[in-house]
């Protein structure tokens, strides 16, 4: 399978699934494990262009797939518009849901650059958060949506009177 | 972390390898494995020895209109698909997009959701856990920790395309060892929380077939604990043609409320041939909620679910009334 664009040969147990492949085989650990049965959205990952939960995927199943984790979003250092999203607009307290929230988000923008705001928050309904209470999150992403689209991003919550 | 079970994995690209493979001890299908692998995970299949996977085989993906209208749908196709093809019913498209969350949707297919195993609070559950009790007759054990007195089990039908796709009087073609046939979408099920489909574990689900809509009113509505990522604890499905203004024939069929889709025919037939006034509604609505007991083996409380039945019942009625 090619991972954030490299390739990798490996002869796998059946039974090892692909979160497990890409931490212990590929020591790629940004993709975190929360609940293992696909209920938390943690260990999500893109293959071939879709977000999925890798905690139920087996490893074989990807076999010639695609494979995005939160280790490739950024290029050359320069974090991704969503990354610095969630940097900016404090898309994240403990950090434990934030790549699969991430890889998410990056799924949706490809598919959508002008999600609403309830584009975004369907986007982003299989992913839990205990400490944000989602808002900054859904501020994260209008703020990638609109650097993306080449334009400003809305001014953060903070900065606007109520 | 929870890893699976040591088991085998073949991907075979033909039906009949499939087929073949499947009569082997041990042998598990697969599709999308979003139901099947959190499973294996918990350890409640132990007889499991290999995974048959289903996606390698071509041609069983892909929803295609034929020129009456008639609408097939391939097992493979995923639940994120079904939930945004225009060239899908409504009620279909509603079902689809309700169906756990978008990553499970995206990997899921509708093969798999139709024959999705019962659910059970006392089962599905990590092995330590079930290991504090005798294990429930779902997990090989002698009695059912929901109701002891009968050695019934009750594990809930929890696939939310099924209602739906009954209520559209869909059917699904199947082909096993000794050929092919076609039953429809209700024949499908039994209500048994052990053994809940009604077909050879070697048969395969290739295709659902929906009949042209034809001016079918249909919807399908759920509930649970939380507005994603749940099963339902609640699926009400419904259709019916409207002709000068009365109901003409209606269905009625309910999700995750025992261990198969149940059909409200009493309440289709209360419906048949009358104006579908408030009043109207309201009566199939107590009839609906009559007809079914959920037992206190899924979210939330029994009693609540039953409370629920009517209002989810009224309230679809009147949205498809007023479209
Ligand atoms: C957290 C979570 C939430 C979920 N929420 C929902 C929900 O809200 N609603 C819902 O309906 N489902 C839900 N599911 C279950 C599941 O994700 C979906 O039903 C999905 O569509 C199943 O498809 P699959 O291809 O992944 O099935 P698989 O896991 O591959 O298969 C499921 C079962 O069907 C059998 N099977 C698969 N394909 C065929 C076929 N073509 N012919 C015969 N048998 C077949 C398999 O042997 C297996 O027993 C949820 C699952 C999880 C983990
Ligand atoms: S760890 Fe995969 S969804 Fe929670
Ligand atoms: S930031 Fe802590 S779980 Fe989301």
């Amino acid at each position: 399978m090619t991972v954030n664009g490299t390739r990798y040969d490996r002869d796998v147990e059946p039974r090892t699934l692909l979160v497990h492949f890409l931490r212990e085989e590929l020591g790629l650990t940004g993709t975190h494990v929360g609940c293992d049965t696909s209920y938390c959205g943690a260990c999500t990952v893109i293959v071939d262009g879709r977000s999925v939960k890798s905690c139920t995927y087996l490893a074989v199943a990807a076999d010639g797939a695609d494979v995005r984790t939160v280790e490739g979003v950024a290029v050359d250092g320069t974090l991704h518009p969503v990354q610095e999203g969630f940097w900016e607009r404090h898309g994240l307290q403990c950090g434990f849901c934030t790549p699969g929230m991430i890889m998410s988000s990056v799924a949706l923008l490809e598919q959508n650059p002008a999600p609403g705001e309830g584009e975004i928050r369907h986007a982003i309904e299989g992913n839990l958060c205990r400490c944000t209470g989602y808002h900054n999150i859904v501020r994260a992403v209008e703020y990638a949506a609109a650097k993306m689209r080449g334009e400003e991003p809305p001014a953060p919550d903070w900065e606007v009177p109520s | 972390m929870l890893r699976l079970p040591v088991v085998r994995h073949v991907a075979p690209t033909s039906l009949d390898e499939v087929i073949e493979l499947l009569a082997g001890d041990g042998a598990m299908l697969a599709a999308g494995g979003t139901d099947l692998v959190p499973n294996l995970k918990r350890r409640q299949y132990p007889e499991a020895k290999t995974i048959v996977s289903l996606r390698r085989v071509a041609g069983l993906d892909g929803v295609s209109v034929a020129d009456g209208g008639t609408i097939r749908i391939g097992a493979l196709t995923t639940v994120a698909r079904l939930a945004t093809d225009d060239a899908v019913p409504e009620a279909l498209r509603e079902a689809a997009g309700a169906v756990a969350s978008p990553q499970l949707r995206n990997r899921g297919t509708v093969g798999g959701n139709l024959c999705v195993d019962t659910r059970c609070h006392w089962l599905n559950v990590p092995d330590t856990w079930r290991q504090a009790a005798e294990p429930c007759l779902k997990a090989g054990g002698e009695m059912c920790w929901v109701a002891p007195a009968k050695k019934i089990c009750w594990a809930v039908s929890s696939s939310d395309l099924a209602p739906a796709m009954i209520a559209l009087d869909a059917s699904v073609r199947l082909v096993g060892p000794d050929g092919e046939r076609t039953a429809p979408v209700g024949e499908l099920y039994r209500d048994d929380g052990l053994v809940h489909l009604a077909k050879a574990p070697n048969e395969i689900l290739v295709e659902v077939i929906v009949p042209a809509p034809q001016g079918r009113r249909a919807g399908y509505r759920k509930l649970r604990r939380r507005g994603s990522i749940d099963f339902p604890i609640l699926g009400v499905a419904a259709s019916f043609r409207l002709e000068d203004g009365r109901v003409n024939d209606p269905r009625l069929v309910l999700g995750a409320v025992a261990s198969s889709p149940v059909r409200v025919t009493a309440a289709e037939e209360l419906l048949a041939g009358r104006p579908l006034t408030d009043a109207l509604i309201a009566e199939a609505a107590e009839l609906a909620g009559k007809s079914v007991r959920p037992m206190s083996n899924t979210d939330l409380t029994s009693r609540y679910r039953k409370r629920m039945v009517p209002v989810f019942v009224r309230r679809l009625l009147e949205d498809l009334a007023a479209d």
